[in-house]
């Protein structure tokens, strides 16, 4: 288990198209570490993508889906992606368009295994 | 045929107006040239809105594309305008067998037969029905192969996703409400889970359209989740419904997101409907 998680983010932040990654608190959606590009307002990312988060969560095992792996909010100009981690963890990308996202998908999946 | 649609395109550019376009579009959907089929289609009913040979031609089109809810839909609209018409029972009856409704199937190919009693193929498919035999002649309508299960239960006609494959255990159109509105989901332990996930739809929805806005994102068009046994797409049909659709981890993603599209472009067409 890697404590670095900066060291973590820095494979994510170097794919294109990437414009951000964070690991955030899953529970009450505060910032743990963040890699972001200037402009990028880390806490209000890390509310929102936390909450995201638990929405779908909470819908994916109350349907008995099984465990959320990898959550992707497409939207018009990027995509946020999500990861939980662990229980109390979880890793944020926020990509623009038109970006590798099964690689993307691929690199956060590994980091997110290296936090557990 | 290829002779036969060269003349058919010729008479129909002659005459714009002629109902020729009945035998052309036929003629190229026999050919399986059906995209060019739905365009002719689609030209003629936009000339002939209440012709229900168009909406009979139009529906063949759409049942060979395997949209069945939108078939099921333009039969519907004929029987409206014309209750006998043979084409749009024997359509609609296939349709209810399809879905594993033999008694609906029935009656449509019985009123099929009665306004044309002199279809044997149709009387001998009936007794075939009716005696619990699997198969019959495909209407000259639809010739889909039926390869999946039928579903376990049979939606109503009037569900958003009727004649879709997980009508009733893989897509669920709910409300803002946190109502179930059509369709249904099943966990993977076959646990009718319809309501439950209704009632959380909305609120994963708001956030997904808060976070969104927050982030510049511009509008979203889906929530796909990956799980450990399922993974579904959540999309929203319009401003005050969500919908999610469901499939087996294992299967590609980009499927997923195409029968998202699909149940949530028919689950458009029958709020307008409903509305």
């Amino acid at each position: 288990m890697i404590r670095d998680y900066k060291a973590l983010l820095e494979p994510l932040t170097r794919l294109r198209g990437v414009r951000g990654a964070m690991v955030v608190a899953a529970d009450d959606g505060v910032v743990v570490v963040d890699a972001l590009m200037d402009g990028m307002k880390g806490k209000a990312l890390a509310a929102l993508a936390a909450a995201l988060a638990s929405r779908i969560v909470d819908l994916s095992t109350r349907a008995s889906f099984g465990s959320a792996r990898f959550i992707q909010l497409q939207a018009a100009e990027g995509s946020l992606l999500l990861v939980p981690a662990t229980e109390q963890l979880l890793l944020v990308t926020v990509t623009g368009r038109d970006v590798p996202l099964g690689l993307t998908r691929l690199e956060m999946l590994k980091a997110a295994e290296r936090m557990r | 045929m290829i002779e036969d649609i060269r003349a058919l395109t010729a008479q129909l550019a002659a005459d714009p107006t002629s109902l020729v376009f009945l035998r052309l579009g036929e003629a190229l959907r026999q050919r399986g040239q059906l995209e060019a089929a739905q365009k002719v289609a689609l030209t003629g009913l936009s000339r002939y809105p209440h012709l229900p040979d168009a909406h009979d031609l139009y529906a063949r089109i759409l049942a060979d594309r395997h949209d069945y809810a939108n078939a099921f839909d333009e039969w519907d609209m004929v029987l409206r305008i014309a209750p006998n018409h043979v084409g749009a029972n024997k359509g609609i009856g296939f349709l209810y067998y399809r879905a594993g409704d033999r008694e609906n199937a029935v009656r449509h190919l019985q009123l099929a037969l009665a306004a044309d009693p002199g279809d044997d193929g149709l009387r001998s498919a009936i007794d075939r029905l009716g005696g619990g035999g699997e198969v019959w002649d495909t209407p000259e309508a639809a010739q889909p192969e039926i390869t999946e299960p039928l579903p376990a239960r049979t939606p109503p006609a009037p569900d958003p996703f009727f004649g879709f494959e997980g009508s009733v255990n893989r897509l669920l159109l709910a409300s803002a409400d946190g109502l179930r509105l059509g369709g249904g989901l099943a966990s993977t332990a076959g646990e009718d889970v319809s309501e439950v996930a209704a009632a959380l739809v909305s609120g994963a929805a708001r956030e997904a359209t808060r976070a969104a806005k927050l982030l510049d994102l511009g509008e979203w068009r889906h929530v796909t989740v990956e799980c450990g046994d399922l993974s579904f797409c959540l999309v929203q049909p319009t401003s005050d419904t969500g919908l999610i659709a469901a499939m087996d981890t294992a299967l590609p993603v980009g499927q997923l997101h195409f029968l998202a599209e699909r149940a949530s472009k028919a689950a458009t067409s029958w709020l307008e409907r409903v509305r």
